[in-house]
């Protein structure tokens, strides 16, 4: 039993619902890494699969399971850089490493306040992330490095949507490494 | 203090993480080709998910060649069947182009017309992307060990893909012509105009540089002009799918690529190129007009100029009449008389065909008899400098057909001969 009670400021939760989960150490390793191997897999047989972000669903996932800013941030750090890493030349390394921190920063905290198990939930909040991360992204690309990236709002409210759908799925399927 | 401190203990951790990557970010923009520990952290990466997807493709690979190859037979014979007859199409059709070649061989050879020959080839197979939707880098499974060096050509039997920009020991990352940082040469096939394909952020390929007064038309066939030192010259890359007025009298030509980038499987890295003259041995005897061609005036001196004023001066005239895009120079228009071949050049051919010149005496022409064949004459030499790139080619009708109304013309064939002594030196671009 690791579950752990989180100090009640202002949440609109009950004390039950803020429980604080942890992981094994395995899968804390294994999981951000099988999904960004996911992910660099299945687009090179797909390219449209690109527009779903599965290492960002995860950092949400640890963050909002965990309720914890720190881990969050941590936990975006260290996923985006692997990504940034495994980018061009056109990518530099930081931009997803900066758009995760802030994703499991904001994730996690906003686990602290509300109930983040229910499926409703999860997909409005994988929605709002996945805008909240293609506008850092943006802003940090074309703002910071002058990068000639495009933004569309159909697009991003589109691959949202995909996202936010898949992120129903597979938190589901996490769930089960939780350990509380 | 220490009370603020645990207050803010997370904002504070953000803030460090965020400012730590920001300054990672900073330098990499400040010194973007020294790499140090920033290679150091996309080695780990790669080193890290690349062998999985190497084993995850090998085993799907090992169980697909089982299956299509005992298992799944299902059309096999009539497949058998179609290809055998498309043999025998091909063998017809391959006669009849066989002589056009070996034409266009002996051309070349006259001319010192180097040309890029794939010498060398891996075959590679695609294991993964960056996975992100801005970065269209894609990675190989082959690497250093196998030959790989950055900036080598990966290209499919249907068109390029893109070169390498990165390699480690067993994989290597491929920049795809769609990428926006990627710049290919390329060219039209068949009006020649050259410009450079550039990708887009969202996943397009472009035609930039064409200027808006040329007809360009949807359909055309783009292929790789060599001037990037990448590709070989002539490559398939697509072809146009629309063209729109762009910005500063350049046309937006854009471009669909013949390879599937978005659907890759398997690939060749051109690992040798060889810049040789083509084979000839097997071509037969030289025909008379092949000789006289290359005996006939060519580029001449300057001081023959003011001799005679007899022909048009080196370097001075572009004989196919030159579109922006084109480079002219170095063409020469020779005027000859009917029955006369003529070795004409196009742009840029003083960079590596070098002049044409006659023995001294010996420039007068006589009509040869229809199918005679000649050897060699010991004094018509032709001198070539070192090929940079290769040079157009016109033919003799095109010469005689768009004369270069610019340039002082040629002596009429029955004029006195003008000594033309080859003196080997290259025309400036």
């Amino acid at each position: 039993m690791t579950t752990r009670a989180m100090p009640f400021r202002g949440s609109y939760t009950s004390r039950e619902q803020m429980a604080a989960y942890e992981f094994n150490w395995l899968a804390i390793v294994l999981i951000p890494l099988l999904a960004i191997f996911v992910q660099a897999f299945f687009t090179a047989k797909l390219r449209w699969l690109a527009i779903v972000d599965l290492p960002m669903m995860v950092v949400i996932f640890f963050a909002v399971a965990r309720r914890n800013p720190i881990s969050g941030c941590v936990t975006g750090a260290i996923i985006g850089l692997v990504q940034d890493a495994l980018g061009g030349p056109a990518h530099p390394i930081g931009m997803y490493g900066i758009t995760d921190t802030i994703i499991g920063y904001l994730a996690s905290s906003l686990g602290v306040k509300i109930d983040v198990d229910n499926p409703g939930t999860r997909f409005l909040i994988v929605y709002a992330f996945y805008a909240i991360h293609e506008g850092v992204y943006f802003g940090v690309g074309r703002g910071l490095l002058r990068q000639p990236l495009l933004w569309s709002w159909s697009h991003v409210a589109i691959a949202a949507l995909a996202n936010a759908l898949v992120g129903v799925f597979l938190f589901r399927f996490l769930d089960r490494f939780k350990q509380r | 203090m220490e009370t603020l401190l645990g207050r803010y203990r997370n904002l504070i951790v953000l803030a460090a993480i965020l400012f730590a990557q920001l300054i990672a970010l900073a330098v990499q923009v400040k010194r973007p080709t020294q790499e140090g520990e920033i290679r150091l952290i996309r080695v780990w990466a790669i080193a890290a998910v690349t062998p999985f997807e190497r084993a995850v493709v090998h085993t799907q690979n090992f169980f697909h060649d089982k299956w299509t190859g005992y298992v799944w037979l299902r059309g096999v014979r009539r497949e058998n069947d179609d290809l055998k007859a498309e043999i025998e199409r091909m063998k017809l059709e391959q006669a009849r182009l066989s002589e056009d070649a070996k034409m266009a061989r002996r051309i070349q050879t006259l001319l010192a017309f180097k040309e890029q020959y794939i010498d060398q080839t891996v075959a590679a197979q695609v294991i993964g992307t960056s996975g992100s939707e801005q970065s269209r880098v894609l990675y190989i499974d082959k690497g250093s060990n196998d030959g790989l060096k950055p900036d080598m050509a990966v290209i499919t039997p249907t068109g390029i893909v893109g070169k390498i920009v990165q390699v480690s020991a067993n994989s290597a990352q491929v920049l795809p012509i769609n990428d926006q940082l990627s710049g290919v040469g390329a060219a039209l096939k068949d009006s020649r105009l050259q410009g450079i394909l550039k990708g887009a952020p969202n996943g397009t390929t472009t035609l930039q540089y064409i200027m808006s007064d040329e007809p360009v038309k949807p359909g055309e066939t783009v292929i790789t002009s060599g001037g990037d030192r990448i590709f070989p010259k002539g490559l398939l890359v697509g072809t146009v799918a629309s063209v729109e007025p762009g910005k500063d009298l350049f046309l937006n030509i854009r471009v669909i690529p013949s390879a599937r980038l978005d659907r890759l499987e398997e690939v060749l890295v051109v690992t040798k190129i060889e810049e040789k003259l083509p084979d000839t041995k097997d071509l037969g005897p030289i025909r008379a007009s092949d000789i006289l061609g290359e005996r006939l005036p060519g580029v001449p001196p300057p001081d023959a100029n003011a001799a005679g004023g007899a022909t048009a001066p080196a370097g001075a005239g572009n004989v196919s009449g030159g579109s922006p895009t084109k480079p002219a120079a170095g063409g020469t228009a020779t005027q000859s008389a009917p029955n006369t071949a003529v070795g004409s050049m196009g742009p840029r051919l003083g960079a590596s065909a070098g002049a044409v010149s006659p023995k001294p005496g010996a420039t007068q022409a006589t009509k040869p008899a229809p199918g005679a064949t000649l050897t060699k004459l010991p004094g018509g030499t032709t001198t070539a400098t070192p090929a940079e790139r290769k040079p157009s080619v016109t033919t003799p009708a095109q010469t005689q057909a768009t004369p270069n109304t610019d340039q002082p013309k040629a002596p009429h064939p029955n004029a006195p001969p003008a000594t033309q002594p080859n003196t080997g030196e290259t025309p400036p671009q």
